[in-house]
């Protein structure tokens, strides 16, 4: 029996309840080469989540060396170009190569336990998905080696994540560094559509028996969704790039301004990807929410029906709001509006998500652990990211305050107030279950405080930088701005949130060698993922489980009151 | 505890979930309908600029027997599953290679139309804005079509020496619908360059 016949189906022989047979230990070189052959979707999960852990510390260092810069004015720790580079890398790798392989990994790895299946609906393109999704963060990082070609001395990226026509063009941003730029995200855009369409199948393929899709747990609808989503969005960013590689190599038009193609054009390619991205990364934060929130409430989630339709709303919202990025661009009036209102709606489901976590946790006996801590931050956090996304929806606001420190502060607010500390509490929530230890309790408090403080210290006195008129990807500023005091306070922030990053790494190694023994069920958990055991076996299920309910180990758990009597 | 125990209770006779390869086909039709309406909206955004020479009505001609053709195809490669379906190996064998040789005719069509372009009308993807446009779409669904020549070359292949049988009929489908999706594919392109943008 290989892992390479599964997903197979039927009980597995030789097998007593979950336990796997103890075999000799296998070498070093085994070790290695069976997780670079695996087509286990654990495996792949955790590599994927390491290979995102990875890039948070390349970005991150990225960021502080931009906070560095930005902390005297006039100063000059960096050159111009080099941050020029910083600052689009630090974009790229958070986006592509942290983000998307982040949530991809737990994706991964939750969601055959969660459905009571065996392994994702394509294993092998699975394995294919993620590997080229390596590749291609080694593309953009070899790029510091081979931009300028091999005679040159090393250049990065530096036309910005967006990368606005015509600057990305070849009169602009000559030598190799934009191609390396282009063709990594090509990679990329190819590796996740492969593991989107893998997701898809899952959900919908390969759920247990018994498991209608009113009884899948919201994590996985929230999955769904981001495959849909990243069908459709990170297509569209796929052929922009091969239309700009069509300009760069063949001598094509399409962003060509003077040759009559169109910056603009570019413009909107970038956002009908650009902004269903940012839905693409915050939704799994719902969704580990979705998990974490019932569990540490110990009651079921509210509104399971309306946390549905309010996620499938989000995305199909999310398709019809991408120029609000481009109000300061110049648009007619009625385009103008129209993305204004749109944008507007995006608060509705959200809105209804927020209430119905804290009507979860509302006559909840709340358990303040690890995962609920991140998790009620994220709560505190996430409606301010959002209000200040509705100020930005307003075009004559936007058309102030766009591309100042304003909005930095604003999107980073999503990104790490809601999408990192929610990872972070998906980190505590399921560390046990793939290693089989607790994260150490203590670290990982220290690791939460760190954490808000920073968050705080750096990215609330952004908003006020912003209205001071700081704008955004300026190498430095003069003395006489003001700005100097606000940027000391925002950069000892960042310090203190890469101090925080480096105890949770921490963390993560030293409490797999010495945390404590986990057992298979630490939270008492209501879904399938905890019904095996702790670390699962590589063909998850001994037999195959059969629900009969939204949260089938309530019901396992209670006889005397099963979901199942009230559906 | 064992998920043995999670038997119990539940009804799920008659449980089925839908063919994992029809899902992750359609993905991967809707993920190339997505890249193919950027290429598609880009052509329509510059339809109607003022070019350099030469524009659009002074090159193309409209290929109507190619788009026959592949049209055409599509119908021979649906009698081609319905064969395979009911198990009749050698019919299958006949209209799969009917659909592959107009599948060649429409890429050959393609392939002769860009050589007259190229050598005799001196217009390349960096002539003007057009040229840009009109290789980069075409050339995005030309390199459909030879992918899927190539994926039923492969099947055409097998069945030659004797491996299609009866339980690859749903495998077959799902290559079928990846040809169906070509063909209407060409339907627009067919109606954005040689149509409205001529």
């Amino acid at each position: 029996m290989s892992e390479s016949n599964f997903p197979l189906s039927g009980p597995i022989a030789g097998v007593t309840g979950n336990r796997v047979a103890v075999e000799g230990p296998p070498t070093w070189l085994e070790h290695v080469h069976s997780w670079i052959v695996t087509v286990d979707h654990k495996k792949i999960g955790i590599m994927y989540i390491c290979y995102a852990l990875l890039f948070l510390l390349v970005g991150g260092a990225e960021a502080i060396l931009i906070r560095a810069q930005l902390f005297f004015p006039s100063n000059q720790l960096v050159s111009p170009e080099s941050y020029n580079r910083l600052f689009t890398m630090h974009g790229t790798t958070m986006v592509f190569l942290m983000g998307m392989p982040l949530l991809f990994g737990f994706g991964n790895y939750l969601l055959p336990l969660m459905l009571g299946a065996r392994d994702m609906a394509f294993p092998r393109l699975n394995a294919f998905s993620f590997w080229v999704s390596a590749f291609a963060g080694v593309l953009l990082y070899f790029s510091f080696v081979g931009g300028y070609g091999l005679a040159g001395a090393g250049s990065a990226p530096d036309v910005a994540w967006f990368a606005y026509a015509p600057l990305n063009e070849q009169a602009f941003s000559p030598g190799h560094s934009t191609d390396y730029w282009a063709v990594a995200l090509i990679a990329n855009g190819i590796g996740s559509l492969g593991t989107a369409i893998n997701i898809i199948a899952t959900c919908f393929c390969m759920r247990c028996k018994g498991m209608t899709l009113r009884r899948t747990p919201l994590l996985a609808w929230i999955y769904l969704t981001i495959g849909g989503l990243v069908v459709l969005a990170v297509s569209p960013l796929t052929a922009a790039q091969i239309m700009l590689l069509i300009d760069r190599y063949l001598g094509g038009h399409f962003f060509d301004t003077q040759a009559g193609g169109s910056a603009v054009l570019w413009a909107h390619f970038f956002w009908i990807f650009g902004h269903p991205e940012v839905y693409i990364l915050v939704l799994p934060a719902f969704g580990f929410a979705n998990e974490i929130v019932p569990v540490f409430s110990r009651k079921p989630i509210f509104g399971y029906n309306a946390m549905v339709a309010a996620t499938v709303g989000i995305a199909f919202i999310s398709m019809t709001v991408w120029a609000h990025h481009m109000f300061t661009i110049g648009m007619s009036s009625v385009s103008n509006a129209f993305f204004t209102l749109s944008t507007m709606l995006v608060a509705i489901p959200t809105g209804i998500k927020s209430f119905n976590w804290i009507a979860t946790m509302w006559g909840g006996k709340i358990r303040f652990q690890l995962p609920m801590l991140f998790s009620i931050a994220f709560l505190f956090q996430w409606p301010i990211a959002g209000l200040t996304g509705i100020m930005l929806s307003v075009s004559p606001f936007d058309w102030q305050l766009h591309n100042s420190y304003f909005l930095i502060a604003h999107f980073h607010y999503v990104l790490v107030g809601a999408i990192i500390f929610m990872f972070f509490a998906a980190f505590y929530y399921w560390y046990p279950k793939a290693t089989g230890r607790m994260l150490n309790r203590k670290l990982g408090l220290l690791h939460f405080w760190l954490m808000v403080i920073g968050f705080h210290v750096t990215f609330d006195p952004m908003h006020f930088l912003g209205i001071y008129g700081m704008p955004r990807q300026i190498y430095t500023y003069a003395a006489d701005r003001n700005w100097g005091t606000l940027n000391q306070i925002v950069s000892v922030g960042g310090f203190l949130q890469a101090l925080a990053v480096l105890i949770f790494v921490f963390n993560l190694v030293y409490s797999y060698f010495k945390g404590e023994i986990a057992g298979d069920d630490p939270w008492d958990a209501w879904t399938l993922e905890w019904s095996t055991t702790a670390p699962p076996p590589f063909y998850n299920f001994a037999v195959e489980p059969a629900v009969a309910s939204a949260r089938p180990l309530w019901d396992l758990k209670h006889p005397e009151d099963p979901d199942s009597a009230y559906e | 505890m064992s998920s043995q125990s999670l038997q119990y209770a539940s009804d799920v006779r008659g449980w089925r979930a839908p063919s994992r390869g029809m899902v992750g086909m359609l993905g991967l039709i809707a993920a190339e309908s997505a890249i193919f309406t950027i290429f598609v909206v880009a052509y329509l955004y510059y339809t109607g600029t003022r070019v350099s020479h030469p524009s659009p009505r002074e090159v193309l001609d409209i290929p109507i027997v190619a788009t026959i053709c592949l049209l055409s195809s599509s119908f021979f490669i649906w009698l081609a599953e319905r064969a395979i379906a009911r198990g009749q190996v050698k019919i299958f064998t006949i209209f799969w290679a009917v659909t592959w040789l107009l599948g060649a005719i429409f890429i050959g069509y393609t392939a002769t139309e860009w050589y007259r372009l190229i050598h005799y009308d001196n217009f390349t993807v960096a002539t003007n804005v057009f040229g840009t446009a009109y290789y980069s779409l075409v050339g995005l669904h030309a390199s459909h079509v030879i992918v899927g020549l190539l994926l039923i070359l492969v099947v055409l292949l097998f069945a030659l020496f004797g491996q299609v049988k009866f339980e690859h009929a749903e495998r077959i489908k799902l290559l079928a619908m990846y040809w169906h999706f070509v063909d209407v594919v060409w339907v627009v392109v067919f109606t954005v360059v040689y149509i409205v943008s001529r």
